[in-house]
C-alpha cells in the first residue's frame, strides 16, 4: 500500500523535536540472542530463535516478515507478555542498558506501561468493552506516574486530545463499541502514551483498521513519537508501512532475523537472497514501470520443520552446501547486518 | 497382481497400529486419569454383566434368604446359615454385595438404555431440523427451547409421573423400568438434538453434499450416509457426559421412591433403603452402594472429561 | 431494546401457554377425575352434577381457558389425596421452600465465584487442581448422596444437627421463618449445604471456564501491557466480563435448585412444596402435580425474564440495541 500522507506530513515540517541518536552509549532496546521456546506434544518449537538487534533513542525500527516469522512473538517477549507455555529460553533484553527479560512483579509492570508502551493490532478486541475509556486512560496514568485521581482525569483528557479525539472530555465517558475503528485505535495509542514511555512497541497498528484511515492513524503515531523522542518497534507485514515510517528495518524469516539496516537500503539495495525476494514480490510504488512481480518458490516453513542450517537454504537460488549444515554469521555489508553464507560473495549473473 | 495386494489392503495389525497411534489414542496414552476412569468404568461394566456368575448369593430369591443372617456386618458370619458376607447383609439378610452387583446391573441397564434413546431420538430430529429447516426446523427446536427452560430431572419426574398416572396401579411396578428408560430419554434429547442440527446445517451447505443431492441421492441417504458420520464426535461426547447424568437420575428418581421398585432395587434404591438403618448403626447397608454408585458416575463423568478435551482442536 | 423485553416477554408467554396445556391436560385427560374425587359409590346423577360443575361437558379449549383463568387466580382445585384445596398446600409449604431455595443459592453464588476465580488466576497451582478434582467428584455425587452423607457424619455420628424437619419457626415480616429461632438454624445448615453444594461446584467450573477464556483476550493482554497489577487486571477487568455468562447459567441454577429442592427435601424431610411434589406423583395425585408443574413455569419463566434484564445492567453494548 502506499501513504500519501506520511511523506507530506513530514515535509509540512513536523519536526522531531529531539532525537537523541546516540546520547549514551547504550542502545534504547538491546536485543541479544532471544530465544523463545514453546514445549508441545510435537516437540519443541522455536517461534524465535537467536533474535539480535538494536534500536536507538528515537528511532523507528521496522520489523518485517510473514506471518509466523516471529515478529508477534518477539515483541511479547520484549515486553514479558508471553503465553505460556512459551518462554524465553536464552538470550537476554536490554532497556537502556538494564535488563529486563528477567523482571518479575513491580519492576515488570513498571517496564509494561511505563517504559514501554504497546499497541495491539485490533483495536475492536484491545479496550475493555465493559469500562469507560476515560477509565482505562486515568487508570492507566495513576498506575505509571505520580498523581493523583483529579489529576490523572486531566491527563486523560489531555492524552485523548492529543490523539486528536473530537469533543474529547464529552468522550472520557463513553465505551469503547461507541467509537469507530480508528478511533478506537487512537485511544489505544493515547493508552500506550499515557505512561511517558521510551518505547513504543507496535504491533500491526493498522492492519485491522479501514485503509481509508490507516494513513492517519500511522502518521499519529509517528508524529507523537517524534515530539517525545520515543522510539518505535513497528512489526508489520506490509512493505508500504515500513517504506514511509521506519528509519531502520529488521528482516525476518522462520524465528530469525535475515537482515537489518537503513530502510532505504535495504528496500533498494538488499543484501540477503530472502530480503531480494522479498522486494522483487512486493509492489513498488515508487517505480512507474509496472513490472512483473517475482514469487519466491516455495513455502516458509512449518515451526516443526525448520531446516538446518540456514533457514532459507531451500528456497534460496544462491545455496551453497554450507548453507545446508551451518547457520550463517552475522555479517556487515554497507551498512547493513546481514545472516548469510553468501550475501558478500559477488553476485553472480541473475535473470534480470 | 497377488504382490500388489498386500499394499491395496492395510493388514488388521496395522490398522490397528493406525488406531494406537491415532491423537485421540495419544491423548488417552498420555492421561493417567483416563486410563484409570476407563480401567474402573471397564471393571464395573463386566461385574454387571457378569452378576449372576460373579454374585456368591441369589439376592432376591426368597427360597435363598435366611431372615436370622439379617444385619451381619462386613466379613461377618451370618446367625442363621454361618456363610461368610464380604460386605455384610441387609435387614433380610440379602447380601449387600450381591444386590450392589445386580442394582448395578439394573442402573447401568436404565442409564445406557436412556442415553441410547436420547441419543437417536435427539440426533433424528437435529439431521432433520437442520437438513429440512423451515417449519419444521422451527417447531422441533421450539419444544427444546421450552423444554431446556426446566432442568432434565424435573422433566424426569415430571414424564415418570404422567407415565404413571397413564399406566393401571397393577401394571406400575412391573413397568417401572421401561417407564424410567422412557423418562430419562425423553429429558435428555435435547442437548443432542442441538448440537446436530447446528452440523448439520453447515454440512448440509458444503459441496459434498449439494453433489450427492445433485446425482439424485435421496434425503434419507443423504442425512445418515454423508451428514451422521461428521457429528459422531460431538455426539460421543454428549452422549458419556449425558450417560453419567442417566445414572445419576435414575438412582435419583429410586432414592426418591418413585423409580425403580423394592423388589427389583437399583443402587438408588439399595442406598434409599440403607439410610433408614443409619441411626441403628448398620452403616454397611448405606455405604458401599453409595461407593459403587460414586465409582460409576466419577470414572463416566473423568471419561467425558478427558473425551471433549481430546475432541477438542481448539485445546491441542 | 423495548423491542428487546417485549420479544422475551412474548417468549415467556408462549411458554406458559405451553405449560399450561400441559397441566391442563393432565388434569383433564389422566384418569377420570369424577372417579378420582367421588370414589366408586357415586349415584349417576352425583357424577352428572360434579361433571356439570366442573365444566367438563364444555367443549375442550373452553375447559382450557377456564383452566387458565382459575389458575390465574390460584385456584387449582381440591387435592385427590386429602380433599385440601391445592392452593392452601402450596401457600401453606412455600416459605420453606423459598427460604432453604435462598440460602444455597446464595451459598452456591457466593464460594462458586470466589473459588472459581481462585482456580483460574491459580491455574497450575497444586491447590487449585486439588479444588478442581474435588468438584469432579462433587458433579459425580448425586444431591441425595451428599444429603444422606452429610446426615451420617453430622447428625449421626458427631450428633450437631438435626437430620430432619424445619426446627422451630418464628414470625419474621409475617412469614413462618426457620431463619429467627436457632434450632431452625441448625435445621438449615445441612439441607442448604447439601441443595448449594451441587451448584456451587457448576458455578465455580463456569466462573473459571469464563475467566481462563478472559484472561486470553486482547482486551486482558493489552491491560497486562499497560502495566495494571495482577489485581486489577484479575478483578477489575477480568471477572466484571466473565459476569454476562455468568448471570446466565445463575440463572439458570436458581431454576435447578427449585429442581432439586424436590431432592433435599425428601432426604431431610423438609415440608416444602418439593416434598408435596413427590407425595403427589407417588399418589398420583393430579391436581398437584398440575398445580406445582404451574408453579415452577412461573418461577421459571420470571427468572429467564430477570436474567435478560440484568445483562442489560451489566453490559453496556446491550443497552443501546
Amino acid at each position: 500500500m502506499s501513504i500519501p500522507n506520511a511523506s507530506s506530513a513530514s515535509a509540512t515540517g513536523v519536526q522531531p523535536v529531539s532525537r537523541p541518536s546516540s546520547s549514551h552509549d547504550e542502545p534504547l532496546l538491546a536485543v541479544e540472542d532471544l530465544v523463545v521456546e514453546i514445549p508441545t506434544r510435537r516437540g519443541l518449537l522455536r517461534p524465535v530463535d537467536g533474535v539480535s538487534f538494536e534500536l536507538n533513542a528515537g528511532e523507528i525500527l521496522g520489523v518485517v516478515g510473514e506471518s509466523g516469522a516471529g515478529k508477534s512473538i518477539t515483541g511479547a517477549a520484549i515486553i514479558g507478555l508471553l503465553e505460556r507455555p512459551a518462554r524465553i529460553a536464552s538470550g537476554s533484553v536490554r532497556l537502556a542498558g538494564k535488563r529486563i527479560d528477567n523482571l518479575t512483579g513491580d519492576d515488570l509492570r513498571r517496564v509494561r506501561g511505563g517504559e514501554i508502551g504497546t499497541v495491539f493490532q485490533d483495536p475492536s478486541t484491545s479496550l475493555n468493552p465493559l469500562q469507560r475509556i476515560g477509565d482505562q486512560l486515568a487508570e492507566t496514568a495513576r498506575q505509571h506516574l505520580d498523581i493523583s485521581r483529579a489529576e490523572s482525569r486531566d491527563r486523560a483528557l489531555l492524552a485523548l486530545q492529543e490523539v486528536g479525539i473530537p469533543a474529547a472530555a464529552e468522550r472520557l465517558d463513553a465505551y469503547p463499541h461507541e467509537f469507530s475503528g480508528g478511533m478506537r485505535q487512537r485511544v489505544v495509542i493515547a493508552l500506550a502514551l499515557i505512561g511517558e514511555p521510551v518505547l513504543v512497541i507496535a504491533d500491526e497498528p493498522t492492519t485491522a483498521l479501514d485503509v481509508s484511515v490507516q494513513a492517519q492513524v500511522l502518521t499519529l503515531l509517528k508524529r507523537l513519537c517524534l515530539e517525545r523522542g520515543t522510539g518505535v518497534m513497528m512489526i508489520t507485514h506490509d512493505m508500504g508501512v515500513i517504506a514511509e515510517t521506519t528509519d531502520r528495518v529488521a528482516v525476518m524469516y522462520a524465528g530469525r532475523v535475515a537482515e537489518i539496516g537503513p530502510t532505504p537500503s535495504v528496500l533498494v539495495n538488499a543484501a540477503h537472497p530472502y530480503t531480494r525476494g522479498l522486494m522483487a514480490s512486493t509492489p513498488n510504488p515508487a517505480s512507474d514501470v509496472a513490472e512483473g512481480l517475482v514469487q519466491i518458490p516455495g513455502a516458509m516453513p512449518g515451526l516443526l520443520s525448520i531446516p538446518a542450517g540456514c533457514a532459507f537454504h531451500p528456497r534460496c537460488d544462491r545455496a551453497v552446501p554450507d548453507c545446508k549444515q551451518k547457520r550463517p554469521p552475522r555479517e556487515t555489508i554497507n551498512d547493513s547486518d546481514v545472516w548469510c553464507w553468501v550475501a558478500s560473495q559477488p553476485q553472480q549473473a541473475r535473470h534480470d | 497382481m497377488s504382490s500388489v495386494q498386500p499394499t491395496l489392503k492395510p493388514s488388521i495389525s496395522s490398522r490397528l497400529r493406525g488406531v494406537w497411534e491415532s491423537d485421540i489414542a495419544w491423548s488417552f496414552r498420555h492421561s493417567p486419569v483416563a486410563m484409570i476412569a476407563a480401567f474402573v468404568f471397564l471393571a464395573l461394566i463386566l461385574a454387571a454383566l457378569f452378576a449372576p456368575w460373579i454374585a456368591p448369593y441369589t439376592p432376591f430369591d426368597p427360597a435363598s434368604l435366611n431372615l436370622m443372617d439379617g444385619f451381619t456386618p462386613p466379613m461377618g458370619e451370618g446367625m442363621g446359615s454361618g456363610s461368610v458376607y464380604w460386605l455384610g447383609t441387609d435387614d433380610q439378610g440379602r447380601d449387600v454385595f450381591s444386590t450392589i452387583l445386580y442394582g448395578m446391573r439394573l442402573s447401568l441397564f436404565i442409564g445406557l438404555s436412556a442415553v441410547a434413546f436420547a441419543a437417536v431420538l435427539g440426533v433424528t430430529l437435529g439431521l432433520i431440523a437442520g437438513y429440512v429447516g423451515g417449519w419444521v426446523d422451527a417447531l422441533i427446536m421450539r419444544v427444546a427451547d421450552i423444554q431446556l427452560t426446566f432442568p432434565s430431572i424435573m422433566v424426569a419426574l415430571l414424564i415418570f409421573g404422567i407415565a404413571r398416572g397413564l399406566i393401571p396401579a397393577e401394571y406400575r411396578d412391573q413397568m417401572a423400568v421401561w417407564v424410567l428408560i422412557l423418562s430419562i430419554g425423553l429429558s435428555e434429547w435435547v442437548q443432542f438434538a442441538r448440537t446436530v442440527r447446528g452440523s448439520a446445517m453447515v454440512e448440509s451447505k458444503k459441496d459434498y453434499v449439494q453433489a450427492a443431492r445433485l446425482i439424485g441421492r435421496k434425503p434419507r441417504q443423504i442425512l445418515f450416509r454423508h451428514l451422521l458420520p461428521n457429528v459422531m464426535g460431538p455426539v460421543s461426547v454428549i452422549a458419556t457426559i449425558y450417560l453419567a447424568l442417566a445414572i445419576i437420575t435414575e438412582a435419583t428418581l429410586s432414592f426418591l421412591g418413585v423409580g425403580a421398585p423394592p423388589t427389583r432395587p437399583s443402587l438408588g434404591t439399595l442406598i434409599s433403603i440403607g439410610q433408614d438403618y443409619l441411626f441403628s448403626g448398620e452403616w454397611w447397608i448405606l455405604l458401599f452402594p453409595s461407593m459403587t454408585l460414586l465409582a460409576l458416575a466419577l470414572s463416566v463423568n473423568l471419561l467425558g472429561d478427558w473425551l471433549r478435551d481430546a475432541l477438542n482442536p481448539k485445546l491441542q | 431494546m423495548i423491542a428487546y423485553i417485549i420479544r422475551r416477554v412474548l417468549q415467556g408467554v408462549l411458554v406458559l401457554a405451553v405449560v399450561g396445556f400441559v397441566a391442563f391436560a393432565m388434569f383433564r385427560f389422566m384418569g377420570n377425575p369424577i372417579e378420582n374425587m367421588l370414589g366408586q359409590e357415586a349415584t349417576r346423577l352425583d357424577r352428572a352434577a360434579l361433571a356439570e360443575r366442573l365444566g367438563l361437558n364444555d367443549p375442550v379449549p373452553i375447559q382450557y381457558l377456564k383452566f387458565i383463568g382459575n389458575a390465574a387466580q390460584g385456584e387449582f382445585g381440591v387435592s385427590y389425596r386429602n380433599g385440601l384445596p391445592v392452593s392452601e398446600m402450596i401457600v401453606q409449604r412455600l416459605p420453606a421452600t423459598l427460604e432453604l431455595a435462598f440460602v444455597s443459592a446464595v451459598i452456591a453464588v457466593v464460594f462458586g465465584i470466589v473459588l472459581g476465580v481462585f482456580v483460574a488466576i491459580r491455574r497450575n497451582g497444586i491447590v487449585a487442581n486439588i479444588v478442581m478434582s474435588a468438584t469432579l467428584v462433587g458433579v459425580s455425587l448425586p444431591t441425595f448422596l451428599i444429603g444422606v452423607l452429610l446426615i451420617w457424619i453430622f447428625a449421626v455420628e458427631l450428633g450437631w444437627l438435626p437430620s430432619f424437619g424445619r426446627g422451630e419457626t418464628g414470625t419474621l415480616f409475617g412469614w413462618q421463618s426457620s431463619l429467627v429461632t436457632v434450632s431452625g438454624l441448625k435445621s438449615l445448615v445441612l439441607p442448604a449445604i447439601t441443595l448449594g453444594l451441587y451448584q456451587m461446584t457448576l458455578v465455580m467450573r463456569l466462573v473459571r471456564s469464563e475467566m481462563l477464556e478472559v484472561l486470553r483476550t486482547d482486551y486482558i493482554r493489552f491491560a497486562r501491557a499497560r502495566g495494571l497489577p495482577d489485581k486489577t487486571v484479575h478483578f477489575k477487568h477480568a471477572l466484571k466480563n466473565t459476569l454476562v455468562p455468568v448471570i446466565t447459567i445463575i440463572g439458570l441454577q436458581v431454576g435447578q435448585i427449585a429442581a432439586f429442592a424436590i431432592v433435599t427435601e425428601t432426604v431431610f424431610q423438609w415440608p416444602g412444596v418439593g416434598l408435596l411434589f413427590i407425595n403427589s406423583i407417588q399418589f398420583v395425585d393430579i391436581p398437584v402435580m398440575a398445580a406445582y408443574l404451574l408453579l415452577v413455569g412461573v418461577l421459571f419463566v420470571s427468572i429467564n425474564l430477570v436474567v435478560d434484564l440484568l445483562y442489560a445492567v451489566v453490559d453496556p453494548r446491550l443497552r443501546l440495541q
